[in-house]
């Protein structure tokens, strides 16, 4: 369980997350998705008592950060899977881990094994992995303390389609036990099919809040058919609002029963006809992304 | 996730104990290529100027606390450099992001790191002893040396004092610079600077014990042992070099985010 309440940071005149709250829920992986430089990191680095916060509060499993017991065995923090020291074999990394926690020495052994870095690789050096290596590393100590949360920043970065899907099948399992999990991304197609729950962040402001299907179904139904006139003749008609998508469908604001039953009535031939499952997402996230990046430009 | 509960902590799990910290903080000196490295250097160092004091001083200078000066000078100059990277490597190698999510007290952490230096610097100091006696042995049997085992309490406490004032000093210009070349580098250019300074012009001579370190411990070096005045010296100079620098390192390590980048 994570709870986030009005947390800001202020780096002075630039306020780089600005009153963010959410909720993490135990039993569900939740989303942090946002553009990068949105305050993803700002707010996971605050959460977790290395950035202090200029204004509001976090606690985890009920309690700030700071005043967990051996922090390492309730939360598995991972928040830049580069941070390594380059001189040291993944082995000796979490094994410095391990001691600092307390842990037994076979642990190191079990966790390498889970993240496939077992037997010659655990033994190379940090600074000789690949982004994907580092990424696995990174999961293995985030997970090292069998802790009851994960607060993970951009896990799937570097890792290949097969590692992703690994890493999908890891936290789902880790969230079904009954874990708590926060991971954020600046690829929604990266975290939609695995985030229950997801939390939008764009210039440090929340701005969707919900779980997959309450934003899904605001989003409406994706409907196509090969004569456009008749079909946007049959919803004017019917006086529901449409918009057109960039393939020639059009993503109307009803339900597909509703627009299914206007289609039979007024004989339009419809090939296509779903919920526009994340294209309302995909836009609002899209947005995001461009308002940010012409800030760029100007600034 | 061995725990029924996900909504509060485990009530079974403790603070992680200060010598587990220490533990951890004494294995990451070694385990890397740098403090690997600078830990044999110091041993062979130290090894190596006691062999070619043994074979270049006259015979008569053969004795036991001169064997302990050859060794001090290369120790003096390199236990500080652990303790500056000590502290640096969470910050060039961006460690601290894990080192500090495992025990948000910084404070707890410092103070493991501050123990770690001062018992290897310790340990250091130790080899230095044994080895000086063998190569006063040495001495005698090879060299026909003086063999002078002239050494009292107050001088192998002044040698440790000596290293492990040089032990914190670069420990603190490490946290307050938080930059391993920029702490190596103000570490020995400063003093040195300050040094000149104080000993060029006369004036300034007077009171440069009392404001430059090196002037206040050179009396270890001058009478072989520090007495009354030079302990104020020391407490006085040692204040500003020493303390106030681990102050302010203190301060800067307290507050600062911790980054990756």
């Amino acid at each position: 369980m994570i709870i986030v309440e009005q947390l800001s940071k202020r780096y002075g005149a630039h306020v780089s997350v600005d009153n963010v709250s959410f909720r993490a829920e135990p039993g569900s992986v939740t989303g942090f998705l946002g553009p990068n430089g949105a305050g993803k990191s700002t707010t996971m680095r605050m959460m977790t008592g290395l950035t202090p916060a200029s204004a509001g509060h976090s606690t985890i499993l009920g309690v700030p950060y700071a005043e967990l017991p051996n922090p390492g065995r309730h939360v598995g923090v991972l928040l830049d899977a580069s941070a390594q020291h380059n001189g040291r074999t993944g082995r000796e990394v979490l094994r410095l881990d391990a001691m600092t926690m307390g842990l037994p020495r076979g642990r190191v052994d079990e966790m390498l094994e889970t993240v496939g870095l077992s037997g010659a690789e655990g033994d190379r050096r940090v600074g000789n992995y690949s982004l994907g290596m580092r990424q696995r590393l990174g999961i293995a100590h985030a997970l090292l303390g069998d802790p009851q949360v994960l607060i993970l920043d951009e896990p799937a970065n570097g890792l290949d389609p097969a590692g992703i899907h690994w890493m999908r099948g890891l936290l789902r399992t880790f969230a079904e036990r009954g874990g708590t999990v926060l991971l954020s991304s600046h690829l929604l197609h990266e975290i939609e099919l695995i985030a229950d729950h997801l939390v939008l962040i764009g210039r440090g402001k929340i701005v969707a809040d919900g779980t997959k299907a309450e934003l899904l179904s605001t989003v409406g139904t994706l409907v196509r058919s090969p004569d456009r006139n008749a079909l946007t003749r049959c919803l004017d008609t019917a006086g529901i609002t449409y918009q057109a998508t960039d393939d020639g469908a059009y993503v109307v604001d009803a339900t597909s029963e509703q627009v299914a039953g206007i289609a039979t009535r007024d004989r339009v031939v419809v090939t296509e006809l779903r919920n526009a499952d994340g294209a309302g997402l995909e836009d609002m996230f899209l947005q995001l992304t461009a308002d940010d990046a012409r800030e760029q430009v100007s600034a | 996730m061995t725990t029924a509960t996900y909504t509060t902590p485990d009530p079974t799990i403790t603070a992680v104990p200060f010598r587990r910290l220490l533990r951890v903080e004494l294995r990451k000196l070694t385990d890397t290529r740098a403090g690997f490295w600078l830990l044999t250097a110091i041993g062979i160092i130290t090894v190596a100027v006691v062999i070619v004091f043994l074979f270049v001083a006259k015979p008569e200078d053969l004795t036991y606390i001169n064997f302990l000066g050859a060794t001090s000078t290369p120790q003096g100059l390199l236990l500080p450099v652990l303790g500056i990277l000590a502290v640096t490597a969470e910050w060039s190698q961006r460690t601290g992001l894990v080192t500090f999510t495992l025990e948000p007290s910084r404070l707890r952490v410092a103070l493991a790191k501050l123990v770690a230096v001062l018992l290897v610097g310790a340990l250091a100091v130790v080899v230095a002893l044994g080895v000086a006696a063998l190569g006063n042995v040495a001495g005698t049997v090879l060299m026909d040396g003086a063999g002078t085992w002239t050494f009292g309490i107050p001088n192998v406490r002044d040698f440790f004092l000596l290293q492990l004032i040089g032990v914190v000093q670069g420990f603190a210009f490490g946290m307050v610079l938080m930059n391993t070349a920029a702490a190596i580098v103000l570490y020995y250019v400063l003093p040195i600077a300050w040094n000149v300074l104080f000993s060029m012009v006369d004036s300034l001579a007077k009171v440069a014990p009392w404001v430059d370190l090196n002037s206040a411990i050179a009396p270890a070096f001058d009478k072989q042992t520090f007495t009354g005045d030079d302990f104020t010296h020391i407490a006085v100079a040692g204040t500003i070099w020493v303390l106030l620098p681990l102050a302010l390192g203190l301060l800067r390590l307290l507050n600062r985010e911790v980054k990756s980048a």
